[in-house]
């Protein structure tokens, strides 16, 4: 019977041969992931029933990051509560203050989920790691707390929407643009309760830090996941990091997709998501003269090095428009070092830009960088609902750190071209 | 189990920013959170709201994060059930590993309007429409949910086994 990548993993780690969609199962998970929001939750609900020890010291990850540092104290007793957890628990994986980067940069960089995985995240961005060819997946604190306890998680097994991009991609667009392309065309709830699996030429030749800002988003369209299949550019990053065995599964030919949708990339220009859905996708040239007030470059969707770098070719020997408070934000200690190491920090200073230490901080509206009434902010993040990154009249527009990087200097929203 | 109350409803989309924006997520606390439920979406919810009253909203109810704290300040609130056309995944997971009651009815959402004097049988799926004496049939879990539901949610599930 042929199965989707989706299918293989999770049959893999179910003990069964094959799955088929909308079939109950209870696999076993390699990771389970909790933040400073959502492990306090769980550790609570863990002791309520009861329950001694974690399954797997090992596979247990806490990462302190959506209020570091910590914002205030209450964020920080809460991570005084999920330290002492795991101290107590002796839990291998966890990272907070100098340690800790953003969940969905640090994990793959530090090689702790890799391909063939089953991670399970409090945190609804988990979806990230499909990138590597992982199944990858954000529950609730409840199903932490149970696969803490038990090390499974329960699962209907979803139906599969196949996207095949072709065509060549244009100059200044890259993962952002195409997923928030795709969000656009099939809607926030477009891949309700299924997976989307991103295949194409145009996937076989995107980077690593692509994938992971597509996959990130699937969470955006409704998905349970999304995946790519692992090859060599998958290997290339994952092999210098790995500090255990995976393993790479792709669909088979002829296995059964609930849709298949193909996208002819040469048609797609850079993207900016406008308030308040990430599906009310246009393309920047399409938007007229829209000023705004900040501009944030970061986050688990595009924080890596790579958008710094590509941030910093642009604003180089540039200034941000003196009424945009412009925010850096590398996603991992790791990053940090590296912008400092590559001199792109001295750009973004230059460039009058404000460096923050890793954060989760504003994406969510929790802290350095959050909106007044009627401001309105570009952010290479993944989320523009109302009030997200503060004031319920704020805005938050969502695009490509080149996008965002090219706003900034112009103070309003701009394409990459206009900087030449 | 009958619940009764009155309908509050909402559109598409509703988010979990909407539901419990992250500035109040600093906090577990139940009843903490419950103050603030649905704030950035319709501030005086809490205000014109009464124990035992039903969310009604179209499709994907809940999407964004993964924030447990979405459900559990509806809950805590005193809401007795969320019906709408359909439900984000995750909000959808938190719901029925917390029990809070969730119907999926697509008819339900069309008809029901704000005010409306609701019934609804946890059982059997009836959502009845006494003011406009209608009555609405919604979707079954699949017996695997049912199963988490009848123990009062995933932990409890799992202690029994």
């Amino acid at each position: 019977m042929p199965q989707t990548i989706s299918e293989k993993i999770l049959a893999a780690h179910a003990g069964k041969k094959a799955v088929r969609p909308g079939e109950f199962i209870e696999p076993k998970v390699d990771l389970a992931l909790g933040n400073d929001v959502t492990a306090p939750l769980a550790i609570k609900e863990f002791r309520q029933v009861g329950a001694k020890k974690v399954f797997d010291r090992k596979k247990v990850a806490l990462v302190m990051d959506h209020f570091t540092p910590n914002k205030d104290i209450n964020s920080a007793e809460q991570v005084k509560f999920v330290r002492e957890f795991a101290h107590g628990q002796k839990i291998v994986n966890y990272f907070e203050g100098s340690n800790v980067g953003v969940e969905h940069a640090l994990l793959p960089e530090k090689g702790l989920v890799l391909p063939g995985d089953l991670v399970i995240g409090a945190d609804s961005h988990t979806c990230t790691y499909g990138a590597l060819g992982a199944f990858a997946t954000g529950v609730g604190s409840t199903d932490l707390a149970a696969a803490m306890i038990t090390g499974r998680l329960w699962i209907k097994v979803p139906a599969t929407i196949k996207f095949v991009y072709k065509g060549k991609l244009q100059k200044w667009v890259g993962g952002k643009d195409l997923i928030l392309y795709t969000i656009g065309r099939i809607g926030v709830d477009g891949a309700l309760y299924q997976s989307m699996e991103f295949t194409g030429p145009v996937i076989e030749k995107l980077p690593m830090p692509d994938r992971f800002t597509m996959a990130n988003m699937a969470i955006e369209a409704g998905g349970k996941n999304g995946i790519i299949a692992p090859d060599k550019i998958t290997s290339d990053y994952v092999s210098k990091r790995a500090a255990r065995k995976y393993k790479f599964y792709s669909s088979d030919i002829g296995a059964e997709y609930a849709d298949v949708i193909e996208i002819d990339c040469s048609k797609i220009t850079p993207q900016v998501s406008l308030p308040f859905l990430p599906s009310n996708a246009k393309a920047v040239t399409d938007l007229g003269s829209i000023a705004i007030d900040q501009v944030v470059i970061g986050s688990c969707t595009n924080g890596r090095i790579e958008d710094l770098r590509l941030a910093a070719r642009l604003l180089k020997g540039k200034k941000a428009n003196p009424r945009v408070r412009l925010l850096i934000i590398p996603a991992t200690p790791l990053i940090y070092t590296q912008m400092v190491k590559e001199g792109l920090i001295d750009i973004f200073l230059a460039a009058g830009a404000i460096v923050s230490p890793p954060t989760c901080g504003p994406c969510l509206g929790g802290h350095m960088g959050i909106l007044a009434a009627g401001e309105r902010c570009v952010a290479t993040t993944n989320r523009n609902f109302v009030g997200r990154m503060g004031h319920v009249k704020s805005e938050v527009y969502l695009a490509s750190p080149a996008v965002a990087a090219a706003s900034a200097v112009k103070g309003r929203i701009a394409h990459p071209e206009e900087l030449k | 189990m009958t619940l009764k109350g009155k309908a509050h409803k909402y559109g598409s989309n509703i988010n979990t920013d909407e539901i419990i924006p992250a500035r109040y997520l600093n906090t577990s606390d139940a009843a903490e959170l419950a103050k603030h439920c649905m704030e950035d979406l319709d501030r005086d919810f809490m205000k014109k709201m009464k124990k035992g009253d039903f969310i009604v909203a179209e499709s994907n109810f809940g999407c964004g994060s993964s924030r447990e704290h979405a459900p559990i300040s509806i809950k805590a609130a005193g809401v007795s059930a969320v019906i709408a056309k359909s439900f984000a995944r995750i909000f959808f997971r938190n719901a029925i590993n917390i029990g809070l009651p969730i119907l999926e009815c697509a008819e339900a959402v069309k008809k029901i309007k704000s005010g409306d004097a609701i019934e609804v049988n946890l059982a059997t799926g009836a959502i009845k429409n006494i003011t406009r004496s209608e009555t609405y049939q919604a979707q079954a879990f699949p017996e695997f949910m049912q199963q988490i539901i009848a123990k009062g949610g995933l932990l409890e599930y799992i202690k029994t086994r």
